[in-house]
């Protein structure tokens, strides 16, 4: 591993995004543009949307880095991008750090225009700082970008990794508590919730909605998240094979 | 000689079918060796042993002297895809610069990599603007930028002008001459002559393994395709 290599391969993938600028457009706008429908949908009711909001402060970035993800590796993957580079100094987490640097920088820019809207014109109100909960949606996108990287291993095409949001993502929306509360659900749906990264997630910055300092259980949460991240990153690597038949 | 590329009874199977059945051949140091045969006789897979992405059957590859694959080889192998393994989304100086980053080389080298492949006007073009042709040429300029002692190439000229083909097979020469090994795959015998060893391949054997010379002298023209027919069908009787 080569911290010069990981640093250009995270430069590489960010002028790719730069000559993309619809899709930086997107990723900016769309999730401000969703906070700003739920504030309104929730006008007569402040309390719901400083829950929701919150949440979806987080969960916006897990989406968006999870879909860009799954298909830049899987473009890396069908246009030969991965085998040639396979055949050069670079060492495989050179490249998934790359990624996951670049794709941090990128969430952090998303983090920052969705939390400033939501704090400065939407009025959400948490008790705990904007700076733990924008922290908290980057790490979400990191985990999103590391399920994504490990997802496309099974995707062969752009339009089977695409349906794999639906797939991995919602499951845990529907899961996670934020529709509804985790512990009035079927039993067993709170048991397969207990082991979705997205639930931790979700409860952490709940917590940071609920309480000004830093609980345990958001620690706690945080600790579970990088797990997570861990995990994925390394069956991710584990899917990057040099050899092939 | 010296010998850049040693592959001994190489097997590789395809599922089941085997695609390549015992091959064996070398390549000797500062050459250019042409590895030519008919689509699907198996050069690329013969190519991809040699770069270590190929998982063989059984057999061995030995690559300057180390076991094909091996980490060392990293820095002193280039490998150019037949298709063009590029950024489509990058500008052709930010892919060759991104490459030659990978090998600690600096800019100044990554653009004359750029000028060497005649992309000098298209340097800050996007990939994806590009021809075919052009994007072949970015692709080798990715691999050239680290000037490795074996330069694989799999059909490195297809859909190229005559004139720039001309120009990349005086380059591929200059380079041998200066001590890089060259493996070039073709599937247009016309540029077999250019090659100073010839490797023939058709379904999964080898034809002939010799300089252009002994292949003409061997068989009785100066036709190199006619020489590699003519080849096929006296192995074809000695089976049958």
């Amino acid at each position: 591993m080569s911290a010069r290599i990981t640093l250009h391969t995270t430069a590489r993938i960010l002028r790719q995004l730069r000559h993309d600028p619809r899709t930086i457009g997107l990723l900016l706008v769309v999730p401000a543009l969703l906070l700003t429908l739920m504030r309104y949908v929730f006008d007569s009711q402040p309390a719901i949307f400083n829950r929701v909001g919150v949440t979806m402060l987080g969960v916006f970035p897990f989406i968006a880095m999870f879909l860009i993800t799954s298909v830049a590796m899987l473009r890396e993957r069908t246009t030969g991008t991965l085998e040639r580079l396979l055949t050069t100094p670079v060492h495989k987490l050179d490249l998934l750090f790359g990624y996951a640097l670049a794709f941090a920088l990128a969430a952090a820019a998303q983090a920052a225009v969705a939390a400033g809207l939501a704090y400065a014109l939407l009025d959400l109100a948490t008790a705990g700082s904007a700076w733990t909960v924008a922290g908290l949606a980057i790490g979400n996108a990191v985990l999103g970008m590391a399920i994504g990287l490990l997802v496309s291993a099974f995707a062969q095409s752009e339009f089977q990794a695409v349906q794999f949001m639906p797939a991995f993502v919602l499951p845990q929306m529907l899961l996670c508590g934020l529709i509804w509360p985790r512990d009035q659900m079927a039993g067993w749906l709170e048991t397969i919730s207990n082991v979705m990264p997205m639930t931790y997630a979700v409860d952490a910055l709940t917590e940071v909605s609920r309480h000004a300092d830093p609980t345990a259980t958001m620690w706690r949460d945080v600790a579970v998240v990088i797990g997570c991240i861990v995990v994925a990153l390394l069956l991710g690597a584990a899917t990057l094979r040099r050899r092939t038949s | 000689m010296e010998i850049a590329i040693g592959v001994d009874d190489l097997v590789v199977l395809r599922g089941k079918r085997p695609v390549l059945h015992g091959l064996s051949c070398t390549v000797p140091r500062g050459s250019v060796t042409g590895l030519l045969g008919p689509s699907g006789s198996g050069k690329t897979t013969l190519i991809r042993c040699v770069v270590g992405v190929q998982k063989i059957k059984s057999g061995s590859v030995t690559v300057l002297g180390q076991p094909a694959g091996s980490p060392a080889l990293r820095h002193r192998v280039g490998y150019v895809t037949q298709a063009p393994s590029v950024y489509a989304d990058l500008t052709v100086r930010e892919n060759a610069r991104y490459f030659a980053s990978l090998y600690g080389i600096g800019h100044r080298q990554a653009d004359q990599a750029i000028i060497d492949v005649g992309l000098k006007q298209a340097a800050d073009q996007l990939v994806t603007t590009l021809s075919g042709g052009q994007r072949a040429r970015v692709s080798l300029a990715c691999a050239w930028v680290s000037k490795p002692e074996l330069l694989v190439l799999d059909e490195p000229t297809v859909g190229q002008d005559p004139v720039l083909r001309n120009d990349l097979w005086q380059q591929f020469h200059d380079l041998a001459r200066a001590g890089t090994t060259l493996l070039v795959s073709s599937h247009v015998m016309d540029e077999a002559g250019r090659c100073e060893r010839l490797i023939l391949l058709r379904e999964g054997r080898i034809v002939a393994d010799d300089t252009p010379a002994a292949v003409r002298a061997a068989t009785g023209t100066d036709d190199l395709e006619e020489a590699f027919l003519r080849l096929v069908l006296a192995q074809e009787k000695a089976v049958a």
